[in-house]
């Protein structure tokens, strides 16, 4: 099947399989390679990015339920932080900001997924408690972290004003 | 061995410094190794036994080939003539230890479900994976053996050349009669029965390797997502028969370990082989579900523990009886994991009797290797429940009872009866700091109330003190132990031309912050940024020394050689200011990243500006070698001590056996801390590594061998909902083994957190008569104990221990 996407702002044209899942698309096919496989049961989180501005998991969708749409993966978020001088240092989203100051990764394997499950959190809930953000990203695992750090980075974006 | 003369430091030592590794996790850059594109790859994939225990017999691989995209499917004796040597196992624990051999495909028998039988090579992933399913195995079903004690009896042996199950059986008794006459004697005896349940590791990143032959002129380059990609190299040289010095091995951004990476895996060692054969690059990355069977599982142990004590609840003796699970065959490290807490089953206590036994058991599981603390977290928690059980029956408190316990910080450095010298310690600060930071008496104040009203939401306060040894480890211990390797670490520091320095280490980092944390060793004492610093590892071309990352060695080893090696620089440039600036090398000081002569500020010169000198070698001393650049290999003396007490807050819902953590705090020494983030960080993890075995996590097997639970919806890691955020403090008690004073801490967290928890939960039951309850508490676990507990004659009513 002939799919075209929008990813990250580029509209990319593809055969592919109907079977392919929309990880292995981005992946092996397109070399977007930061969103990354970690389970095959849906349960990690990793291979989370934004079908149109919403968080989905890529490796339980199929590429061709993407034809049309618009995908953001963890290479297109810096591009997308906001002009208002919300971008860090080295041209990072204030979200991977809040996760570089709060020591938020430490292998990075979930990293991309995390962030931006964390960022598709903080558009419905602006100003999330604690517990809000846990059960938020309750679909995003980390073995690394203990979450500890992760959860300060999320309130800590959430303060200085993400999204923005 | 010269140190410098003032610390001068920039004060990179200590900081919360930002980590390097970040920006090319945080926005996708960073190749791990299923992200690396390789042009002409062939991809694998592995057909595995669904039997835990079965004869092998006709493979039929007719379909398979048949399909598009399918090259070839190799069977055991397809692949028999491309081994030099069985797959490794680096410990023989004693002179008659028992092992089949093992090679990467399983030939006559498999013995696990996930045992390998026939390799798929294809064009894509997604062949692979299809042609997989068309192998058809003939199997022969055999019983198998799952229970450790059944396996232990022999009733049916697995490995038909063995005779028996038992593999080996290892003793540490210095003085059995004491240990005799302290129970005889005693005033409280404490005999409990613990389980330690098999573990998976379940690192976010899956296991893939890509073997690519030809490359750099050498005859093969293997990318493994490996904490050891040094000890993989003479692996696959004595194992595929490749020569050592044209193997490379390079371990990309990995995705944790946590000892589960630490190993010599059938799919490297078949990846080497076909790529070999076939002159073209052979890849495999595996699923979630096949490595909660392919990748080694942590733990699996039946523990005897007995303490004697006197009146006042003085343990006199420890006597620790394991039996071990090996599962299948043995991994690279696989007998000696148990035997890495043989030492410590008397923890942070003055004990002067001691008796530890370990047999070491096949069954028909996953073999079990490292993971996350390797039998210390295993020591850590026999101790640390049976000394519960010895306060009550004494009719004193947990803090009191470890008070009356404690090693007294008078006496170290401590010989133990187990015959290791704890280098440092101080263990009463950090249980009174851990106790404040729970407000302790307000918690029991809390509980007593709650039992008082009869509340069913029942509150448990439980404490774990723990000690570990860690910076594995000095060679000649592990030789006096038949381990197969050293301990040592090799670190090159060389400042370059234009000023910046390299450091080349030998660990192999996978989220521990090694580029940081060794350029704020190198920082601190060369006066410069840490940013002007650059660390290479992880690949054997660019780092040829090394004996990589695990068992919390990096820094107290690796960091440490890193310190040595920038000591060696500074002396070396104190040599060069001296001849330049005609002055004696004694009257050099180095200060504030200066070389300058003592008393005359002036005649001075920038360290940068030495290695520059170094590097035109147009006015070196004598005899001087040009460049500014050091290597050391630093063989340490002794392990290390990092010590600490943790406190669990639990609420048992009665009604439901349902268990939430409340609270946790933990107070940790691994003496000065390079980066206090990074450690926490540690912590944070570890524990909750700690907390999820206690609570949730375990490999479950049915009769059959079957793993139940291979996926993460039914393997219940913790998410973010389901822990709180965690109370830490330290304590800074400096090591005198290092001269950086400092300790590993990336186990410790693990280490102290299960048992903290138990405690806490069998806490929160004491009213209800409950004093044993088996990890993982689960909720149905809980409540069936609660049945139990009421139905018992003379059961508990209402309070009271």
């Amino acid at each position: 099947m002939r799919i075209t996407l929008s990813v990250n702002g580029e509209q990319r044209s593809s055969e592919v399989e109907p079977r392919r899942l929309l990880v292995h698309h981005l992946r092996d096919d397109l070399g977007l390679t930061g969103t990354n496989v970690g389970c095959d049961t849906s349960s990690c989180g990793a291979c989370t990015v934004l079908l149109d501005g919403e968080s989905v998991k890529s490796c339980t969708l199929l590429a061709v339920q993407a034809d049309g749409r618009e995908v953001t993966t963890i290479e297109g978020l810096a591009a997308t932080a906001g002009g208002n001088g919300a971008e860090g240092a080295a041209g990072f989203h204030p979200m991977q900001q809040a996760f570089h100051e709060q020591h938020g990764l430490q292998c990075g394997f979930c990293t991309p997924g995390m962030v931006m499950a964390a960022v598709s959190l903080l558009v419905e809930h602006p100003h999330p408690t604690e517990a809000e953000v846990r059960e938020g990203l309750e679909g995003n695992l980390c073995r690394c972290t203990g979450y500890h750090n992760i959860v300060k980075a999320v309130l800590a974006a959430a303060d200085a004003g993400v999204p923005a | 061995m010269t140190a410098t003369d003032t610390p001068a430091t920039s004060g990179a030592f200590g900081q919360r410094l930002l980590r390097k590794e970040d920006a090319r996790l945080l926005t996708g850059e960073a190749r791990f190794v299923d992200d690396l594109q390789i042009p002409g790859a062939l991809w694998l994939g592995m057909v595995r036994s669904p039997f835990a225990h079965a004869r092998i017999g006709s493979i039929d691989t007719s379909a398979a080939l048949a399909m598009d995209g399918v090259r070839q499917v190799l069977t055991a004796a397809d692949l028999a003539d491309a081994w030099a040597g069985p797959m490794p196992c680096a410990w023989p624990v004693t002179e008659d230890m028992k092992a089949p051999d093992h090679f990467p495909v399983a030939g006559d028998k498999a013995c696990y479900v996930g045992d390998i039988v026939a390799v798929v090579v294809a064009d894509s992933r997604y062949a692979a994976a299809d042609a997989v399913d068309a192998v058809v195995v003939d199997f022969e079903a055999l019983p198998a053996v799952v229970d450790l004690e059944d396996a232990a009896s022999d009733r049916v042996v697995i490995h038909d050349g063995l005779g028996t199950n038992r593999s080996y059986t290892w003793t540490l008794s210095p003085d059995p009669d004491a240990v005799e006459a302290a129970f005889a004697g005693a005033a409280h005896r404490v005999h409990e029965r613990y389980v330690q349940q098999r573990l998976i590791p379940e690192a976010m990143e899956p296991r893939g390797v890509a073997a690519v032959p030809g490359v750099y002129g050498g005859d093969m380059t293997l990318y493994s997502a490996t904490q050891i990609p040094h000890i993989l190299k003479v692996q696959i040289a004595a194992t595929c028969g490749v020569p050592e010095h044209k193997v490379r091995v390079v371990a990309p951004a990995v995705g944790g370990g946590f000892g589960s990476k630490l190993n010599v895996y059938a799919e490297e060692l078949i990846a080497v082989a076909v790529a070999r054969r076939l002159g073209v690059p052979a890849r495999w990355t595996e699923s979630r579900s096949e490595n909660a069977v392919a990748t080694i599982q942590g733990r699996g142990q039946i523990q005897q523990m007995e303490l004697a004590a006197d009146a006042e609840g003085k343990i006199t003796a420890v006597r620790a009886n394991l039996v071990a699970d090996m599962g299948a065959y043995l991994q690279l490290v696989t007998p000696g994991i148990p035997l890495l807490g043989a030492f410590l089953y008397h923890g942070v206590y003055d004990v002067p009797a001691y008796h530890f036994e370990c047999t070491g058991v096949f069954t028909n599981c996953t073999p079990t290797d490292a993971y996350r603390g390797a039998g210390r977290p295993e020591a850590t928690y026999a101790v640390e429940r049976a000394i519960e059980a010895l306060a009550r029956q004494v009719g004193v408190d947990s803090a009191e009872i470890r008070r009356r316990n404690y090693i007294a910080t008078d006496k170290f450095p401590y010989n133990s009866i187990a015959g290791l010298t704890y280098d440092s310690g101080d263990y009463e600060p950090a249980l009174d700091r851990a106790l404040a930071l729970v407000d302790y008496p307000a918690l029991k104040a809390e509980q007593q109330r709650r039992r008082e009203a009869g509340e069913t939401k029942h509150l448990g306060i439980g404490l774990s003190s723990y000690v570990e040894m860690c910076g594995l480890a000095p060679s000649r211990v592990l030789a006096s132990l038949n381990f197969g390797a050293g301990g040592w670490e090799a670190a090159t520091v060389r400042m370059l031309p234009t000023g910046t320095v390299q450091v080349v280490s030998g660990s192999t980092p996978h989220g521990q912050g090694h580029e940081t944390c060794w350029s704020q060793i190198v920082a601190d004492k060369l006066g410069i940024d840490p940013a002007d610093v650059e660390v290479l590892h992880s690949d054997t071309a660019v780092s040829p020394y090394g004996m990589d990352t695990y068992g919390s060695r990096s820094l107290p080893v690796g960091g440490v050689a890193v310190g040595m090696a920038t000591d060696k620089i500074i002396d070396k440039a104190k040599a060069i200011a001296a001849h330049q600036l005609e002055a004696a090398e004694d009257d050099i000081e180095f200060v504030g990243g200066e070389l300058r002569v003592r008393g005359t500020p002036s005649r001075a010169m920038p360290i940068q500006a030495t290695a520059f000198e170094a590097f035109t070698a147009h006015n070196l001393p004598d005899g001087m070698e040009p460049n500014l650049a050091a290597q050391v290999v630093y063989d340490p003396p002794n392990f290390v001590f990092p010590f600490g007490t943790h406190v669990a807050v639990v609420e048992v819902d009665e009604e439901t056996g349902a268990v939430r953590l409340v609270d946790y705090a933990a107070v940790d020494d691994c003496g000065p801390q390079v980066n206090p983030m990074i450690v926490e960080g540690q912590l944070h993890g570890g524990i909750v590594q700690g907390v999820a075995q206690a609570l949730w996590e375990e490999a479950a097997y049915d009769a059959d061998g079957n793993l139940r639970n291979a996926s993460l919806m039914d393997y219940l890691v913790p998410s973010a909902a389901e822990v709180p955020s965690i109370k830490l403090d330290h304590t800074v008690t400096p090591s005198p083994t290092n001269e950086l004073g400092v300790k590993g801490i990336g186990e410790a967290g693990t280490i102290g957190s299960a048992p903290a928890v138990m405690n806490a939960l069998i806490d929160a039951l004491a009213p209800l008569g409950i004093t044993e309850l088996e990890m993982p508490a689960r909720p149905e676990r809980v409540w069936s104990a609660i049945q139990d507990a009421r139905r018992a004659p003379g059961a508990a009513g209402e309070e009271g221990q």
